[in-house]
């Protein structure tokens, strides 16, 4: 990414991208992706890369859109029947809307953890062991417990849970529940993990635990991730897009959006400024 | 020209008010200290002893101020978590003071000389090359603050830029003092002192030139320190 190449200016257009959508080496690559639900436009003509093994941070007031496009990254938008993607997303090359691309192995490579923990109402082992199961990732019960352990150990989790793997998940806390679903999301091995809000409904310790795994959880996969906690994104990501009216106003370094942005709106925005 | 950083912009309004009151402590100790150099080259000039003392125990409340706008930007880091050119303003004022209080340690180094001046048994004349420089600081760091209360980059610049006169003023008395100790060896003692006091107001001088670079920081977000004037000027364009 660019660093932005000059100060602040009164600029207040929003159809145009302040910063460099382009990434040295993308994951993903949107381009002019167009988002309708029935005839209302949420998502206007957006490109972005998400950067291999890095977290991207979406970031805008409510309703900017950052919601609805991580969604359309691993086509969950397909859910809503009123909903309309257009442009070009692809996966390492793959186009993700394509007739032959399968939804249900998208959303095995491209993962989501949302901002509700949502445990399967089954055992810690079974919510982690569904995924691997459904996929046919495991063909032994030696596999299958070498998955979960392993993903709960990604998830930070195995050692808080290992001896009470039969329990419910839904008996775990908050912070736990949340580690739990990015135990089961991982535990498919996919290449990209889609959070919305994912640390909004914890506590500041569970929330710090929560910022430390995905720090460690880039070295494996890309992350994007939505949410509203400036200080969280100033703290976990490399890349920072700010949205607007569905628009995407600026994208660049996190460093650089946070201590000099380029764009007015971004300004206002993360530090609190009517705008 | 004026730049507006909003500052009073915010949604909550005592964000509003404790920026605008780090600003305004910055400006008043910028004007506090701005006295001190004055009084401290009168005391120095006029080699007034009430004046010096004055200036001296005068120091204590620039030291307070320094304090107390430290702990406001603390405050404002904590609980706010500033950020963009917010944060800038907090970061920026926290160095500025550093600077704007060693600059009042100078003012006291002035007038520190100038009771020693006055007590040593031949002293013979007031320290008159020294004139013209501290005027020169003065007006330098008058125009210094002027441009911090106005966030006016292009006031700082020139600041910047006159700063060099104020290096070749410091350079033609050092010249000028080493060739009156040659002269007149009994007055070495107190010629040392007049060139300790004109590097006092040399080093008022850089101070005053950080303080540029910090508003520079501030109000485009480039870090222009140790950088040339040419240069500085390039990467803000």
């Amino acid at each position: 990414m660019n660093k932005s190449t000059g100060s602040i200016t009164d600029n207040l257009d929003t159809e145009k991208t302040v910063g460099n959508v382009f990434a040295d080496d993308a994951k993903m690559s949107m381009r002019n992706v167009n988002v309708f639900y029935s005839d209302k436009q949420a998502i206007k003509n957006v490109s972005l890369d998400l950067a291999r093994n890095q977290v991207t941070a979406l970031i805008g007031p409510s309703g900017c859109g950052k919601s609805t496009f991580l969604r359309c990254l691993n086509r969950m938008n397909d859910t809503i029947d009123i909903c309309r993607v257009e442009g070009s997303l692809l996966l390492d090359g793959d186009d993700i809307y394509h007739k032959k691309m399968d939804p249900v192995l998208l959303r095995a490579r491209v993962g989501m953890v949302f901002q509700k923990p949502n445990p399967f109402p089954k055992s810690i082992f079974d919510n982690v062991a569904y995924g691997p199961k459904i996929h046919g990732l495991a063909t032994h019960k030696d596999d299958l417990e070498e998955i979960v352990v392993t993903s709960l150990q990604r998830a930070g989790l195995f050692e808080e849970v290992k001896d009470r793997l039969n329990a419910s998940g839904t008996g775990l806390s908050g912070g736990q529940q949340q580690r739990l679903c990015i135990a089961r999301t991982i535990a498919v091995s996919p290449e990209v993990i889609l959070m919305d809000e994912p640390a909004s409904a914890l506590d500041p310790i569970a929330t710090a635990v929560i910022e430390e795994l995905i720090d460690e959880l880039k070295e494996k996969y890309t992350i994007a991730i939505v949410t509203h906690s400036m200080q969280q994104a100033a703290r976990i990501s490399q890349t920072t897009a700010y949205f607007h009216m569905g628009n995407l106003v600026e994208v660049g370094l996190t460093d650089q959006i946070f201590t000099n942005p380029a764009h007015k709106l971004t300004e206002n925005y993360i530090t609190g400024r009517f705008g | 020209m004026k730049s507006d950083l909003n500052i009073t912009k915010h949604i909550s309004k005592s964000y509003n008010d404790e920026l605008e009151e780090v600003r305004l402590l910055l400006i008043k100790m910028g004007d506090m200290v701005l006295g001190q150099v004055r009084d401290g080259l009168t005391s120095l000039l006029k080699l007034d002893k009430e004046l010096a003392e004055q200036v001296i125990a005068h120091d204590k409340k620039v030291n307070q101020l320094e304090i107390k706008i430290d702990e406001v930007c603390t405050n404002i880091l904590a609980t706010r978590q500033p950020a963009a050119s917010d944060l800038r303003l907090v970061i920026c004022v926290i160095k500025t003071i550093t600077d704007i209080e060693r600059i009042g340690d100078e003012a006291v180094k002035l007038s520190r000389n100038a009771l020693k001046i006055i007590q040593s048994e031949n002293t013979l004349r007031q320290p008159n090359e020294l004139k013209h420089l501290g005027e020169l600081v003065i007006e330098n760091l008058q125009e210094a603050i002027k441009a911090y209360a106005n966030f006016d980059v292009e006031h700082a610049l020139k600041v910047i830029e006159q700063d060099q006169e104020t290096d070749e003023e410091f350079d033609n008395i050092t010249r000028l003092l080493i060739t009156k100790m040659m002269e007149d060896p009994r007055e070495i003692k107190n010629t040392l002192r007049i060139s300790w006091c004109a590097r006092a107001l040399e080093r008022i001088g850089d101070h005053t030139t950080n303080v540029c670079e910090y508003l520079v920081f501030l109000v485009k977000g480039k870090d222009v320190r140790h950088t040339s004037l040419n240069k500085i000027k390039q990467r803000i364009e």
